[in-house]
C-alpha cells in the first residue's frame, strides 16, 4: 500500500491493506494480531505496521512510502478467506470482487507483455 | 479458449473474473482486452496488488474462490488463454521478426501447460464443489500459498514503490526500487518482466515483448538479468510449478 503520509486514517488503512483494526486487534478473517496501543480515526502507519509484521519503505525525495503486505505464517495468504479486492475496469469503474459472493469466481492474472 | 469455457460454466454459477498487471494500466491493456471482447469482468492492476493479496508471482496465473468467498485454491499456474492480438498469433505469422523473438519463442514453447488437464479440473470443481478433489481445504489452502518472509514483504513494497515513480515519471528512481524488489523476491517473473517490459525496445506493439537490452546500447539495460537470459538460465519447463491436484 502506496502512503504520502505515515499518518493516515484508520479507514485508508482498512482499505489499502484488508486487515481490519478492531479492539482485539488488526484482523484479517478469523486471524488476529494484538497491537501494542489502541488506535483511534487517525494512525501512525509506522506503530500499527510493526505490529502486525508489515515493512514500512521510504523514498523521501518524492514523499512516497509502501507498506509491505503482512507474512503471517510465512505464507502469502494468511487465511483462505478471500481478501476484498476492488480494481477498475478499462472505463475506470471500480468492480469489488465481494460482488461475486454466491458464485464460483476463478481470478485470472495476464499481462500485456 | 477462455471464452468458451466460461459461456459454458456461466450457467451453473460461476464467473470469470480477468486482471492485466500493468503499470501501464488502461493504457497498456486496452489493445488486448478489446480485442478479446470480454463478457466478464475484465480488470486492471497497475500496482500487482494481486502479488500483494494472492501472491501470484506468474502469469499466467489463476486463484479459485467458492460461493462463500472462500479460496479453495490459492495462486497456481494457469493456462494461457488465446490472444488474438498478441505474441502467440504473431509469432505464427511468417513475417520478417528479429532473432530475439525466435529465440524467445522456442523458450515459450518449453513453459509446462496442461490446458486438457487443467480445464478437465475447472469443470469438476463447478459441479460437484467442495465434493471435488480439486477443491482443497482452507489449511491446504494457506500452506499451498506462496511462502513470504519478510525480506519478500519488503520486496513487494519496493514494487509498489516502483510502480508509483514509474507512473509519476521518475523513470531513474523507479529502476531503483525495481532492482530492490527484483533481488528480494527473486522467484517473481511478474516484478522482473514488467520492469523489463518498462524499457521497450523498437517499435510497435512488440516492443514491450524484447525485455533485454537495446542492441544499439547494451550498456543502458539498468538490470541485473533479461526475459531470455533468465528464462535459459532457470530453464523454461521450470517458468511454474507442475500443476498439482
Amino acid at each position: 500500500m502506496l502512503v504520502r503520509s505515515t499518518s493516515i486514517s484508520k479507514q485508508a488503512f482498512e482499505a489499502g491493506t484488508g486487515w481490519q483494526l478492531k479492539p482485539e486487534g488488526a484482523c484479517r478473517g478469523e486471524v488476529c494480531i494484538p497491537l501494542s496501543q489502541p488506535v483511534g480515526e487517525t494512525i501512525d502507519v509506522a506503530r500499527v505496521a510493526k505490529d502486525i509484521g508489515m515493512p514500512l519503505v521510504a523514498e523521501p525525495a518524492h514523499g512516497l512510502w509502501a507498506l509491505g503486505p503482512a507474512s503471517v505464517n510465512s505464507r502469502a495468504l494468511a487465511s483462505a478467506q478471500a481478501p476484498e479486492l476492488t480494481l477498475p475496469d478499462l472505463d475506470g469503474k471500480p468492480f469489488r470482487l465481494s460482488s461475486l459472493l454466491g458464485k464460483k469466481v476463478l481470478l485470472f492474472a495476464w499481462a500485456p507483455y | 479458449m477462455w471464452q468458451a469455457l466460461r459461456a459454458e460454466l456461466h450457467p451453473k454459477g460461476f464467473e470469470l473474473v480477468t486482471v492485466g498487471l500493468d503499470t501501464l494500466g488502461e493504457a497498456g491493456c486496452r489493445a488486448f482486452i478489446e480485442a478479446a471482447k470480454p463478457g466478464h469482468p475484465s480488470l486492471i492492476d497497475r500496482y500487482h496488488v494481486l502479488a500483494d493479496l494472492f501472491g501470484v508471482i506468474n502469469i499466467p496465473s489463476s486463484v479459485w474462490i467458492d460461493e462463500q468467498g472462500m479460496i479453495v485454491r490459492p495462486a497456481e499456474a494457469a493456462p494461457a488463454p488465446p490472444q488474438p492480438d498478441g505474441l502467440g498469433s504473431r509469432f505464427s505469422m511468417p513475417t520478417e521478426l528479429p532473432q530475439r523473438f525466435h529465440e524467445i519463442r522456442a523458450e515459450a514453447m518449453k513453459i509446462r501447460k496442461d490446458a486438457a488437464g487443467y480445464h478437465a479440473a475447472l469443470r469438476d470443481w463447478v459441479e460437484h464443489g467442495a465434493k471435488s478433489r480439486f477443491a482443497l481445504s482452507p489449511q491446504e489452502v494457506v500452506d499451498r500459498s506462496r511462502p513470504r518472509d519478510d525480506a519478500r514483504a519488503r520486496g513487494h513494497a519496493h514494487f509498489a514503490l516502483a510502480s508509483q515513480l514509474e507512473i509519476d515519471g521518475h523513470h531513474d528512481a523507479a529502476v531503483k526500487h525495481f532492482r530492490e524488489a527484483h533481488r528480494l523476491v527473486p522467484e517473481s517473473w511478474t516484478f522482473r518482466r514488467q520492469a523489463w517490459s518498462l524499457k521497450p525496445v523498437g517499435d510497435g506493439p512488440l516492443a514491450r515483448f524484447w525485455q533485454g537490452p537495446d542492441p544499439a546500447a547494451p550498456g543502458d539495460w539498468p538490470y541485473a538479468g533479461d526475459w531470455l537470459a533468465d528464462i535459459r538460465e532457470s530453464g523454461a519447463e521450470n517458468y511454474s510449478e507442475p500443476w498439482r491436484p
